[in-house]
């Protein structure tokens, strides 16, 4: 026979108020496994918990019902302390009569029909439990960070300053990310390459961070804190090691293509090295793009090389690492402009996006600073700005808001003025959203300061006329139309998850939201942490945001990625799935539900791999042969709790 | 030598024509037995059976749904020392148990009684008189039974009809038992130890997702891939393992005649649960409610399907009172 007693906690009125709690304890008292039942006001309080320590040790106790919140709550309150005085923490359970009976419920006697029955069911469940020990697993410490943006460099760097390794791996062929490309950061102004390039340069000379540029993440398996990935990394036909960055290749490549860094506003060749601080600091050899390396195609490069550092006979290497960590920073990109109808399909010149206005503010951009219409070179004497292009439009296009178009168009706004002293700057918002440390006052000297002015309303249409872009909209405060002629137009486009993103939630298999961009585990609790276990989120990847935030998210991500990979070991929850193989047939139908991957076929039945499997039960519902089922969570003590939820009285 | 019954109930006489076909097997129960009655094999009635005053061994087949079936069930219980539910309708009620579902007894008289084609609209009753003489029917019940919900069962041999294998294994508790040998334990199914897929050798893909049902024919099956992975609702998963794939073999689905696996009441519902979890697994919130109500239709007769062989031993297993 079992020893069970049941704590039925008040929770000030939150449970008392709706649920007779000395009629649940005295009615539980009868039960036949039942040997002490009790009420206290606040079960979780100190002394509250030193009285089902007390109990336990007076009525030697086996099993203990905290009937109060939600386990989610306090059900590790209550099973340590319960250990604290020798019960096996998994002899403890919490029946939930506060979120799912008295905060629903307004009627008394009901209530307390109801709360009886929850606390009746979750006694017959103990009852069948047993003892379990967490499941141990080693792990590897070492951390894969996968984005080479500022989210991605400042994670890696700061798991490789706590000691710990790092692979950091890019896609491009140089890590820096969208940051590398702007000219300068709001809200101070200064300039994005000065402060970005040192954190790049520390990641090439950690020896703690193994960088992996030009390369991809092709497969992952495994389990928090023993992953193995592919990573596939491509051939630059440049060897690092030689190059000197002579820059003679490049001089004779004939083939020129439009510059990516540039947003395409320049060209490069197809031997190029993307960008002058780009780390690693070597060329790449574009091979989609190259005539060939043999002289009768091309070859000029390879005829120019005095170092050989060009060689066209290498491949694909796949590298194969062990991490026990993996934070994913895949950035973003921008909402294409071809989705924007009203303001010319992206097929004017003359209509940018901010990324390309930010090239041609940054001194190494394609017109060296200077402010200049794509179209014909002139200087643009008035731009208009337009804010939510793509973002806050559920209807047309995308719901959310993009959150540093507010902050990043004042900016352009005002260097334009700096650049081009006579010129006119007008920016049409719906609200403006400056909520960040100097934000505001950022704004306010756009608006006060600098002279540009602000149009509250969307415009509806952006066309040519001649050598001028008309802007259609309607000022909304005045409620007065406007047409404004304009040089040069400027759009805030919507922030999208990055096409990295897209592909790693792919090969990851890890959760995005409804606008695909990785979701967390908990928006305000759990913020950088994806739902399977062992992936941290930082940066765009996980939702629009700016700078400072995208930093400390990095930041976040690294510390949390660090209090797995420095344990020696890890606990993961014993209430698993098991096979009982005799009756196991192997028709794989427990594979095929599961969301953890973590039952395979092994000779002939399947086996539960238990630091996987996170005790959802999907496998045990659908096994047609009983032989799958849930510890602590069996067919017979569901069946025991629903008669017991049956039971008259 | 020992006394063995082979006794027809609501039987279509499959497992009778299952047990002739050992072929020369046969004699050797010939060496250890008499057979003291087999209706399907002599012509033998009621008043013969009552006049045997012992059996050692009865095998019991067919469905039971009048009361003189279950009269001659528990008659045979009282004369036997071993009593083996032999045939998916002894041990679970079988096809005929789908009657569950059916409307009531006087809706099956009227229409065999009182359609067009019927000359005279008479119903039978179960006393009439007819030159004189009272003639007696049996009561015919609402509901089909299993035989252990009417008498104790010592062993069960499942199947539609069962397998040789088991006969030969059946025949062997019989020469244990003229032995007076070790028998096995009471309740055991003379059947394999697992769900079918155990002995089945086709294909699985890595993951089974099911977009679409198709029925057996509506659809050319590929004989080496698993029927789930093809969208045909195989029973194979939520059946007891035993008869060496015979329909599969055939490159027809399992439909559950060896009923429920070891440990499994609810043959049905086991499947219903595993089918629904496979359902479009990998697109459940795209189609939403809507979207898999409209997957799920496409299987015509859903009790049909998965309780083929066994509604009257379900949970839920009726429609209405027994009227018995």
């Amino acid at each position: 026979m079992a020893r069970v007693g049941v704590f039925v906690c008040h929770c000030g009125f939150n449970i008392a108020g709706t649920v007779d709690v000395e009629k649940v304890a005295e009615t539980l008292g009868k039960d036949k496994d039942v040997v002490f039942s009790t009420t206290y006001k606040y079960m979780c309080s100190g002394p509250g918990q030193t009285l089902v320590q007390e109990a336990i040790k007076e009525h030697r106790l086996d099993k203990v019902i905290i009937a109060a919140c939600s386990p989610g709550m306090h059900e590790a309150t209550f099973r340590s302390a319960a250990e604290d005085v020798g019960l096996n923490p998994y002899d403890v359970e919490i029946a939930n009569i506060r979120e799912q009976c008295s905060w629903v419920h307004d009627d008394m006697e009901k209530g307390t029909e109801k709360a009886i029955k929850i606390a009746r069911s979750m006694v017959r469940k103990v009852v069948g439990n047993q003892p379990l020990e967490p499941v141990k697993v080693g792990v590897t410490p070492k951390v894969l960070v996968i984005g080479g943006g500022i989210a991605g460099i400042q994670a890696a760097l700061d798991v490789a300053d706590a000691g710990y390794e790092v692979i950091l791996v890019e896609k491009e062929t140089s890590i820096g990310g969208h940051m590398a490309q702007l000219s300068e950061t709001f809200p101070t102004l200064d300039c994005s390459q000065c402060i970005l390039t040192p954190k790049m340069v520390a990641v090439s000379r950690n020896p703690k961070i193994k960088l992996m540029t030009y390369s991809e993440v092709i497969d992952i398996s495994g389990y928090v804190g023993n992953f193995k990935v592919k990573i596939k990394e491509k051939p630059r036909y440049v060897d690092p090691e030689k190059c000197n960055l002579c820059t003679d290749c490049e001089d004779v490549c004939p083939v020129v293509v439009p510059n990516e860094f540039d947003m395409g506003l320049s060209i490069r060749k197809a031997i190029y090295l993307p960008f002058p601080q780009a780390v690693p600091s070597t060329y790449t050899l574009d091979m989609e793009k190259c005539l060939g390396l043999d002289p009768i195609r091309c070859g000029k490069c390879i005829e120019v090389c005095d170092v050989e550092a060009i060689d066209y006979d290498v491949h694909p290497k796949i590298i194969e690492e062990e991490v026990g960590a993996i934070i994913v920073a895949t950035g973003y990109d921008l909402y294409p402009k071809n989705m924007l109808g009203e303001y010319g399909y992206g097929e004017d010149e003359d209509i940018i996006n901010g990324l390309e206005f930010e090239r041609m503010l940054s001194a190494s951009g394609p017109t060296k600073g200077e402010v200049r219409r794509p179209s014909d070179g002139k200087v643009p004497k008035r731009v208009v700005f337009i804010q939510c292009a793509g973002s806050r439009d559920p209807d047309n296009h995308l719901p959310y808001c993009s959150k540093i178009c507010c902050m990043y168009t004042a900016k352009h706004a005002m260097l334009y003025k700096h650049h081009v002293e006579d010129g006119e700057a007008y920016i049409f918002y719906i609200d403006i959203r400056a909520a960040g440390k100097g934000y505001e006052e950022f704004i306010h000297r756009a608006m006060e300061e600098e002279r540009i002015v602000y149009l509250r309303g969307k415009p509806s249409k952006v066309f040519r006329k001649g050598e001028k872009l008309v802007v259609w909209g309607v000022d909304t405060l005045l409620g007065e139309k406007i047409e404004i002629e304009a040089d040069l137009v400027v759009l805030a486009m919507a922030m999208v998850p990055g096409k990295g993103t897209g592909e790693i939630i792919d090969v990851l298999n890890c959760a995005a939201d409804e606008n695909e961009f990785l979701k967390e585990v908990h928006p305000k609790l759990r913020p950088v942490e994806s739902s399977t276990p062992g992936f941290f989120l930082a940066g765009a990847a996980q939702a629009p945001k700016d700078i400072p935030d995208t930093v400390a998210q990095a930041s976040a991500a690294a510390s949390k990625a660090l209090s797995v990979i420095g344990q020696e070991y890890l606990e993961h929850e014993p209430a698993v799935a098991q096979v009982d193989e005799d009756l196991c047939s192997g028709c794989e139908v427990c594979i095929s539900v599961c969301p953890y991957g973590a039952i395979s076929p092994v000779g002939g039945h399947a086996e539960v791999n238990a630091v996987m499997c996170e005790g959802c039960g999907s496998c045990a519902a659908a096994c047609p042969s009983g032989a799958m089922t849930l510890k602590n969570g069996t067919q017979e003590q569901i069946f025991d709790m629903i008669r017991s939820i049956l039971q008259e009285g | 030598m020992i006394r063995i019954a082979i006794a027809p109930l609501g039987s279509c006489s499959g497992c009778d024509v299952a047990i002739a076909d050992i072929g020369e097997d046969f004699a050797d129960i010939a060496k250890i037995a008499e057979i003291v009655y087999w209706p399907t094999g002599a012509d033998l009635k009621l008043e013969d059976l009552e006049a045997i005053d012992y059996i050692d061994i009865t095998l019991s087949h067919g469905s039971i749904r009048t009361s003189e079936q279950e009269e001659i069930l528990k008659l045979l219980r009282k004369k036997s020392k071993v009593m083996v539910a032999f045939g998916s309708c002894a041990c679970f009620g079988g096809i005929p148990g789908l009657v569950n579902l059916s409307p009531e007894r006087e809706d099956v008289m009227r229409t065999a009684y009182e359609s067009i084609s019927t000359d005279k609209g008479e119903w039978p009753s179960e006393k009439s008189k007819i030159d004189g003489k009272i003639l007696t029917l049996p009561k015919l019940y609402n509901l089909g039974h299993s035989h252990d919900s009417l008498v104790e069962m010592d062993y069960y041999v499942p199947g539609c009809p069962p397998v040789e294998s088991q006969i030969r294994d059946l025949l062997g508790v019989a020469v244990a038992y003229s032995k007076g040998g070790e028998l096995p334990p009471k309740g055991t199914v003379i059947a394999g130890a697992r769900a079918l897929c155990d002995e089945c050798d086709r294909e699985k893909p890595e993951k089974i997702v099911i977009d679409r049902f198709y029925r057996p024919h509506e659809k050319e099956a590929d004989p080496n891939l698993c029927f789930l992975a093809q969208g045909i609702i195989c029973m194979g998963p939520a059946t007891r393992s035993g008869c060496g794939t015979r329909c599969i073999n055939a490159n027809m689905p399992c439909r559950g005649c060896f009923g429920p696996p070891p440990g499994i009441r609810d043959q049905g519902s086991k499947m219903l649960s595993a089918i629904t979890s496979l359902l479009a697994a990998d697109r459940e919130a795209e189609l939403g409610e809507e979207g898999l109500r409209e997957l799920l239709e496409r299987i015509s007769d859903p009790t049909g399907t998965f309780y083929r062989f066994t509604l009257p031993s379900a949970i839920i297993n009726r429609r209405l009172n027994d009227g018995r």
